[in-house]
């Protein structure tokens, strides 16, 4: 039971940024992938989930022997993908609420705009709550005015309310102060012990702090240059990203 | 945590009006007639409609009155996409076969099938006081409660009315909307059959909604059905009326006309869901006259067709009248024009409207909103307040606003606000994340872009809307 990234080349705006990316992440495990800025990591992001603009030039995406690689972004969410992004977007028009009721309508019945399950909006409520959130950010237009601690809680509501096999976590602790992060944290370590495969993204590599990560990848320039255990986050942190390119 | 539009009575009505028209008739399949009248517009064809309607003479009169105003009058200069129309090639009046029922059972299995997959049987015996079915050119079924009955409210098809209140149709009849208004209301004159007449007594209030159903059967025919309301002093009624057309190989016209009359202290409802398939040219005349106090509110929902042209009106004549102008118009599709808006012409003091357009367009739908806010010299005090907000959903689709503002009242109070928003690739991808397909993303996104016109709404009108609008995008939208 694996998300496997094998060999992946993409491509964006005729620019090649990953160059024969290898990585994966086992069910119920929580996997780093560590790097500077520009290094790549939300391309990989963004390329596993589907975005249209990223192109696989070769390579291939497997999701428990599955290959997604040009599966639409919604059908690989509905295999157990999905992706907590770093800056989401606003979507002016949909409260959060909203689309957490459709998210479950989707998975428990079909879509439907109007279905509301009141044990579905309980459980919705004590989650975001349990997560730090205000709970009028539930009727609040999607990301519409979130600071950027409430879009980070926002993200990961939602991708709990998906009950994902795998999830991608793009930055999850940038912009959060520590009880924040402590907050992230549990919430990250609940999800990989009911089974849920992470793959944390992260450049100051905090939530490490918090959630012991059994494998570690450092992206540098659009490859993987090194891959290890969790002792490899001290390693990187206290040489530097810099030091490692240079090497 | 809400849903997008809160209603009670959700499921119950959910069950009953779970109709997408266009989607629900499907193709188009083949049916008796019983007339069919076609050719080249003349006395001799008008005179034969009358004829096959065994009308009276002044009736007659006054079709032949119409042919010749049509004759006489210009195309209106501010119609386009009508040019695919040869009016000489669409079949004037069809009467399919069928004796006109009053109950379900009395109907031939052909159209009771039709209206079972459109949800009416059902609708009319759980939500409404009384429904009207039109097919074609004819009502094929009327229903009324008793409750109205007890009431003394007439609600019988307009042709029957010509026949049975000749005096009450006389003193109404196309004085709200006159023939000589433009071309296609004379044409409407000189072709008009089928609708609805109502007459709501003085006092009455009728608690739950009337509805008149029309669907066009067949290709290259006019539909040209008219509605009369006349709502008494301190009356209320909710009238809903909705459309729907199989998807056909050629075009068809529909060019009906509602009139409203509000008479002093009165409040009228007036709620159209127009979900035609892509095969109608739709041409709808909507106008209104509220009298001291009385309060006029249009919902035009505007969702299906292939070009609509659609401005409901209310001629505030009354001191203190008011009107409500809701219109929410979705072009989905590269064929797909609306031409959809409100006026509101202030002739008396203290009179207010309140103009909101909600416009969509997708697929390369091209929306418009055409209004027009005019308060004349001497209506002190009014207040007009027009927003328009505009939805486009990707890049191949357009929106226009054109409101226009004839302001001669100096202590008129006029104002407008207008929005446009866009949904982009990043918030497509973002909802795909989650699982949510390109047409679902767009359902949600127009849910809650009318959403706030929605909640003002009686339940049975934004449970139809709402239903509509999600099948609209999330099933059709991906075929255009």
């Amino acid at each position: 039971m694996t998300l496997k990234v094998d060999s992946l080349t993409v491509e964006v705006s005729g620019k090649t940024i990953l160059n024969k990316v290898s990585l994966d992440v086992e069910h119920g495990e929580a996997a780093v992938l560590m790097g500077p800025n520009g290094s790549g990591k939300t391309t990989l992001a963004y390329a596993v989930m589907g975005h249209p603009s990223y192109k696989v030039l070769s390579g291939s995406i497997e999701l428990d022997g599955t290959d997604i690689t040009s599966l639409p972004t919604h059908e690989r969410a509905r295999l157990g993908l999905t992706l907590a992004f770093q800056n989401p977007v606003e979507v002016p028009g949909v409260k959060l609420s909203y689309l957490l009721n459709v998210i479950n309508a989707k998975l428990t019945k079909g879509f439907d705009l109007t279905y509301v399950d009141p044990r579905f909006v309980a459980w919705a409520r004590s989650k975001a709550s349990a997560l730090g959130m205000k709970s009028e950010l539930l009727s609040r237009d999607v990301n519409v005015g979130f600071s950027g601690g409430e879009r980070k809680r926002a993200e990961l509501l939602q991708v709990m309310a998906l009950k994902p096999k795998y999830v991608i976590l793009d930055e999850p602790d940038s912009g959060l102060d520590i009880d924040g992060i402590r907050i992230v944290g549990e919430t990250i370590k609940e999800m990989v012990s009911s089974g849920i495969g992470v793959l944390i993204i992260t450049h100051h590599a905090e939530i490490t702090k918090f959630v012991r990560p059994s494998k570690v990848y450092v992206l540098l320039k659009g490859t993987v240059a090194l891959r290890g255990g969790p002792e490899l986050v001290d390693e990187v942190l206290s040489r530097g990203y810099e030091a490692l390119e240079v090497r | 945590m809400g849903e997008p539009v809160r209603l009670l009575r959700d499921k119950e009505l959910k069950e009953v009006v779970s109709f997408d028209a266009g989607l629900m008739l499907g193709k188009a399949r083949e049916y008796p007639k019983e007339v069919e009248i076609r050719g080249r517009l003349s006395r001799d064809l008008i005179e034969e409609i009358s004829k096959v309607k065994k009308e009276p003479d002044w009736m007659r009169r006054l079709r032949l009155r119409a042919l010749e105003a049509f004759e006489k009058l210009p195309i209106p200069k501010w119609l386009e996409g009508v040019e695919s129309l040869d009016l000489d090639e669409i079949a004037s009046y069809v009467k399919p076969k069928a004796e006109t029922a009053e109950s379900w059972d009395e109907l031939p299995e052909w159209i009771k099938d039709a209206y079972a997959r459109l949800g009416l049987p059902e609708a009319e015996a759980r939500v409404l006081s009384g429904l009207t079915a039109v097919y074609d050119s004819e009502n094929l079924i009327t229903k009324v409660k008793e409750e109205l009955k007890a009431k003394n409210v007439v609600f019988i098809s307009m042709d029957e009315a010509v026949k049975k209140y000749p005096d009450l149709v006389k003193e109404y009849f196309g004085k709200v909307f006159p023939m000589m208004d433009h071309k296609f209301a004379a044409l409407h004159y000189a072709l008009w059959s089928g609708g609805a007449f109502v007459y709501v007594p003085k006092g009455v209030k009728i608690a739950n909604p009337v509805e008149a159903f029309f669907v066009i059967g067949s290709e290259l025919e006019g539909q040209f059905e008219h509605t009369l309301l006349v709502a008494d002093e301190h009356s209320f009624i909710h009238f809903i009326e909705g459309c729907a057309a199989p998807v056909l190989p050629k075009f068809s016209f529909h060019d009906g006309m509602v009139e409203v009359y509000a008479k002093r202290r009165s409040e009228v409802h007036f709620t159209t869901i127009q979900n035609w398939s892509g095969s109608i040219v739709n041409f709808n005349n909507k106008r209104a006259i509220a009298d001291e106090e009385a309060n006029v509110e249009w919902v035009e929902g505007s969702i299906g067709s292939r070009v609509t042209f659609t401005y409901p009106s209310t001629v505030l004549r009354g001191r203190g009248a008011s009107t409500k102008n809701i219109s929410i118009g979705v072009a989905n599709g590269p064929t797909k024009i609306k031409d959809v808006g409100s006026k509101a012409i202030h002739v008396a003091p203290n009179t207010r409207s309140l103009i909101i357009s909600k416009s969509i367009s997708s697929n390369g739908g091209i929306a418009a909103y055409r209004g027009l806010v005019k308060v004349l010299s001497g209506a002190t005090n009014s207040v007009s307040h027009v927003q328009c907000d505009s939805l486009i959903l990707d890049e191949k689709s357009r929106a226009y606003t054109l409101p226009r503002n004839e302001v001669e009242e100096p202590t008129a109070e006029v104002t407008h606000e207008a929005t446009v928003g866009r949904l982009g690739e990043d918030q497509l991808f973002y909802l795909a994340s989650r699982g949510i397909t390109e047409g679902e993303a767009k359902a949600m996104i127009v849910n809650g872009f009318i959403r706030d016109v929605l909640r003002d709404l009686p339940l049975e009108t934004v449970s139809i809307l709402t239903k509509v609008i999600e099948l609209e995008f999330s099933q059709l939208g991906s075929v255009g």
